[in-house]
């Protein structure tokens, strides 16, 4: 329990610290230092397991599909990381103390703070790589957000922007990588993937994964060439650059590899790619460190060279180099927090961090003075100091290193260099702030020492430098010891810690670098002018450039694809459909099935000539509006022939009377329009879209002809067997629909009531003047609605009612059934709309059709659920039969009522439709009839309201 | 006469796409009637063709699938609700601007990556 208690704590901490932010900072600070002190106190009961060379583990099931569990280890490595997590961090917080002031954002700051050390922790303590992964990206977010604490800098949401973008882009680089080495070992757990090391390294996937985990690793650790970001994140306050950008966050990238070091290690691909990036950037990062002008770019730049260092030791991929590389971790933590810590006190009291103004501090901070001295005497190696010994292992490694041929000098050529680099802008950091003349022009003078509390975390810093400098195997031996045999996953092998091993090569190369780096810098004047000569690379600029650059191609991008014209999105989306279905039918090709074809009848040719001559007309004629629609009609009825022609009366007498509902409504949608469409599109284009509608026609037919040729098996013996027995009717579609899936259909009313409602909405606020005349030159026919017609219509909706019951109620065991006889219901409704008008219908019906349709939902839903009321599941159906005098036996099925509600909601809902679109023209309700002046005699309409 | 019957599917989706494609909302909806025509046929065929055999018990020896027939049956209902629905939306773009254009007023337009510029990046 513990160990996921240590990594929770400081998350419950961040959610409690904005809390303590009303009783000022010394209250927010005690109070979120209590996470830490009880993870540690947490993690001490380990410490004899661990320094045995045992592990701690515990897992608890999180999504075991995916293969992510809540599993923490504790072994050395994980240990070392964890105190330097939780002891710096503890140091942080007091110092934030003192650094911020009391009308800041306190709250914000110590939340966030705890924030990072949770998912710190999480990172070193995660047995699982998921879960690694998790916290390996909340780091990065809650980074971006410290970077940008002071929100209104520019500088400072753009540093934290682009410390984003590159340690979010290697976090993906990570996950990619991470998911390769899970599917190679089938597992994420630690113990499995470093069990599984002589497999991944096999693999022919290795290389990949190998590189994908390195991107994450150096962007996040500021490896060269993604080591740009970390100075421009120093524009964050500079307790976060202390801890998370020197001693903390940029260290994930190497625990990482540390941590991966039996699994990924020990191949010449690892070989070359770690070190010579590490070599890059420890020459790299030293040789600007020495010109920068600002305390934190110094600093920075340094913390980029250590980390290359750190880099190339592990890249060497020999044991004492991981030694050597896990004890520089410690060092450079202790030594460069301490040293931000200073340049945030110097700043904090001078308000600037050029070093061109702060100049002889010594007599103003000799305290503040003395400690900084001290570190940056062990970040140039001077004995004595952590430092120093560190990097003489490092010489000693470099020197180890059998390149071939002449290579075998270049690692001891550019340690010894980056030494010179590092003693030099040491030297610089030390001469120039507290020596060298006299402050010039400081915004804060005479600047004094920083309160005494503040530099209490130096203290203890700097005096870790000294005690593991002196005595190294008592302070941390065992520790070092711990972690290297956790790294390796083998006992460490024989080293010692000493002050001195006598006069070696390693100790004349810490010579060379000494009195190197102090002639440099006595030479530096020199150096300037001969730096000042190159033009500066500027990062930032680049990086903005690239990332406008990506912006603006984006839009480009958009620009082409997507300009608002809804006739190419639906061309595009045509286009990508035929181009998915592409490949496989070409595969195919014309596929007649083992069924074959069977000889055509003529009826059936004529009916499919006829069918396919009418649907290209309509396609053709399509700009003379009234004739594409009568032709369209025409390529209804065919369809509906052609379904009783293939057995499915059923079906054709929906088709028939849908038909007939469409038509009038599309008669009623153009007569708002003129009858002509103009030419729109050009030759070309419409060339083009005959290709496209080529393609989908031949497309079609080949996919229709092949399934048509396949011998098939159906669910639907079921159906055919249990229609009678079971639905209690032999027209089994009907039973399918009201019965078997009643479900479905109970879907399908709804949508259509849906449909209507919506329809209505649409337009119960729309007004729309008819053209005077069909725009052909033909006015309007003044005889609105024809005697005849009125005549006809009349007593047709008694027989057409009669006719639609009888539909109705053969339904369930003929052709027939609720949907056809709504429909059938509501055209002989629509023709009375049509013959005698709006006026006079809607006297004669005194229905609202949302009630209608409302009505025909709840009898459906009643019968459904009544069979819930009997214990059955929902929309089961029940019959029986009894015998009436004079009609005889009769069979009363519940799915009668349901099918009634079907009728219902279908009656509403067409009729709601079309009188909706009917009477969207409010002048013909207003105008009085022979009040032809104002719109001449021609604005009538098919179905308007009027006044008779 | 399977052949027919894949080339009349051929034909409604060739011509409802080429409507599909037109720039004014009429022939669009003609456009996609037609393809619902071609969609139902298409559904319908799943079920095979087969002649003299309705799916009515004790009409015919061999029954038609009832299975297609009952979902083409909702689809060709639901269709006109759809296209109704299509209907309207074009006479509310009339309403709204004047003209039957799909793009509603193609000088009016504005293309998606015209608000995208405004928000320039960085």
């Amino acid at each position: 329990m513990s160990l996921p208690l240590v990594v929770l704590l400081p998350f419950l901490g961040a959610m409690a610290a904005p809390l303590f932010a009303q009783g000022g900072r010394t209250a927010i600070a005690i109070a979120s230092t209590v996470p830490a002190l009880i993870a540690l106190a947490a993690l001490f009961p380990h410490w004899q397991t661990l320094a045995d060379g045992g592990v701690v583990l515990h897992t608890y099931e999180w999504l075991p599909a995916i293969g992510l569990s809540l599993s923490f280890r504790l072994d050395g490595l994980s240990l070392l990381f964890a105190l330097l997590i939780l002891v710096i961090g503890i140091l942080i917080i007091l110092y934030a103390r003192y650094y911020l002031k009391p009308e800041e954002n306190i709250g914000k700051f110590y939340g966030l703070l705890l924030c990072f050390k949770g998912s710190m922790l999480g990172i070193v303590l995660s047995s699982n790589l998921l879960l690694m992964m998790i916290f390996w990206e909340v780091t990065s977010l809650v980074s971006f957000l410290l970077i940008s604490f002071w929100t209104h800098k520019k500088g400072a949401r753009r540093g934290a922007r682009m410390a984003l973008t590159v340690t979010g882009g290697g976090g993906l680089a990570l996950l990619a990588g991470v998911l390769i080495i899970g599917q190679i070992v089938g597992s994420y757990e630690l113990d499995d993937v470093l069990a599984a090391g002589p497999i991944i390294k096999a693999h022919a996937l290795y290389p990949v994964a190998l590189t994908l985990v390195l991107l994450g690793a150096f962007t996040k650790s500021a490896q060269f060439p993604f080591h740009f970001w970390l100075p421009h994140a120093m524009q964050a306050p500079t307790p976060v650059s202390a801890y998370l950008h020197s001693a903390t966050m940029v260290k994930a990238g190497i625990f990482l590899l540390a941590r991966l070091y039996p699994a990924l290690a020990g191949t010449e691909q690892w070989f070359y790619m770690v070190s010579f990036t590490g070599m890059a950037t420890l020459l790299l990062g030293a040789y600007i460190a020495m010109f920068k002008h600002d305390l934190k770019g110094l600093l920075a730049n340094s913390t980029i060279s250590h980390l290359g260092l750190i880099v190339l030791l592990l890249g060497m991929g020999t044991e004492l180099a991981t030694v050597a590389a896990l004890f520089h971790v410690i060092n450079h933590a202790t030594f460069k927090a301490s040293l931000f810590m200073a340049a945030g006190i110097i700043d904090h009291e001078t308000g600037t961090r050029d070093m061109r103004r702060i100049n002889g501090l010594w007599r103003f901070m000799p305290h503040t003075a003395t400690l900084a001295m001290v570190a940056a005497a062990s970040m140039a190696g001077v004995p004595l100091l952590n430092g120093f010994l560190s990097k003489e292992m490092f010489f000693a490694e470099s020197l180890a290193l059998n390149l071939p041929g002449y290579w075998a000098w270049l690692p001891p050529i550019v340690a010894t260099l980056a030494g010179i680099f590092a003693v030099a802008y040491s030297a610089r950091f030390i001469h120039d702030v507290f020596f060298n003349g006299k402050p010039i022009n400081l915004p804060i003078y005479p600047p004094h020492e920083p309160p005494r509390y503040m530099k209490i975390p130096v203290e203890i810093l700097v005096f870790a430098c000294l005690m593991v400098g002196m005595f190294p195997t008592i302070s941390v031996g065992p520790l070092l010891y711990a972690a290297s045999s956790a790294t390796l996953g083998v006992p460490a092998p024989d080293y010692q810690l000493a002050v001195m091993h006598g006069f070696n090569l390693p100790l004349f190369m810490s010579f060379l670098a000494f009195f190197g780096g102090l002639l440099m810098y006595s030479q530096r004047k020199r150096f300037f002018a001969f730096h000042d000569r190159f033009r500066e690379i500027d990062e930032k600029a680049i990086f903005e450039k690239m990332v406008f650059s990506l912006g603006l191609r984006a839009n480009q991008l958009t620009a082409a694809t997507e300009n608002g014209s809804l006739q190419r999105y639906v061309m595009l989306l045509i286009v990508s459909a035929l181009a998915v279905a592409f490949l496989p039918i070409s595969k195919m090709g014309f596929f007649i099935g083992s069924n074959g074809l069977t000889p055509v009848d003529w009826p059936t040719a004529t009916l499919g000539a006829v069918l396919i001559a009418s649907a290209l007309a309509t396609a053709a004629m399509h700009r003379e509006r009234f004739f594409a629609l009568v032709l369209i009609s025409v390529v209804g009825l065919l369809t509906a022939l052609t379904f009783v022609r293939f057995s499915a009366p059923d079906l054709t007498m929906t088709q028939l009377s849908v038909e007939v509902v469409t038509v009038v409504l599309l008669m009623l949608a153009l007569y708002y329009r003129p009858s002509r469409t103009p030419v729109e599109s050009s030759r070309g284009r419409r060339v083009r879209d005959m290709g496209i509608a080529l393609l989908a026609g031949s497309g079609m037919t080949i996919i229709t002809l092949a399934i048509l040729t396949q011998p098939f098996s159906s669910i639907s013996e079921f159906f055919l067997a249990n229609s009678k027995t079971g639905g209690g009717g032999t027209n089994v579609v009907n039973v399918i629909l009201v019965d078997f899936r009643g479900f479905d259909t109970l879907g399908e009313i709804s949508v259509l009531a849906i449909a209507a409602l919506g329809i209505f909405a649409m337009l119960k606020n729309t007004s729309l003047t008819p053209p005077p005349g069909d725009g052909l030159g033909h006015t309007w026919t003044r005889d609105r609605h024809p005697t005849m017609l009125k005549q006809i219509a009349r007593p047709m909706l008694p027989l057409a009612l009669m006719v639609s019951a009888f539909i109705f109620l053969r339904g369930h065991n003929l052709p027939g059934g609720g949907f056809i006889a709504g429909l059938i219901t509501a055209i002989a409704l629509i023709l009375q709309y049509i013959a005698s008008g709006f006026s006079w219908t809607e006297d004669r019906i005194a229905m609202r059709y949302h009630n209608v349709i409302a009505l025909g939902l709840l009898f459906a839903v009643i019968t459904g659920a009544g069979s819930l009321a009997f214990g059955y599941p929902f929309l089961t159906s029940t019959f029986g039969y009894i015998t009436w005098p004079v009609v005889g036996k009769f069979e009363l099925a519940s799915a009668l009522v349901f099918d009634l509600g079907v009728y219902l909601a279908v009656v509403g809902a067409t009729l709601l439709i079309l009188v909706s679109v009917g009477r969207i023209n409010p002048h013909s309700a207003i105008r009085p009839v022979n009040s032809e002046s104002s719109y001449g005699a021609d604005t009538t309409t098919l179905t308007q309201r009027e006044t008779e | 006469m399977e052949l027919v019957f894949a080339l009349a599917i051929g034909a409604l989706t060739a011509g409802g796409v080429y409507l599909l494609l037109r720039a004014r909302t009429f022939p669009v909806v003609l456009g996609l009637t037609m393809l619902s025509y071609g969609v139902n046929l298409f559904l319908f065929a799943s079920g095979r063709l087969a002649t003299g055999s309705q799916p009515v018990l004790g009409t015919a020896a061999q029954y038609a699938d009832p299975l297609p027939q009952a979902l083409v049956l909702t689809a060709i209902v639901i269709g006109f609700a759809m296209t109704a629905f299509v209907v309207v939306l074009s006479l509310r773009n009339l309403a709204d601007h004047g003209n039957d254009h799909v793009d509603g007023d193609p000088k009016k337009r504005t293309p998606a990556s015209k608000h995208a510029r405004e928000r320039r990046p960085l």
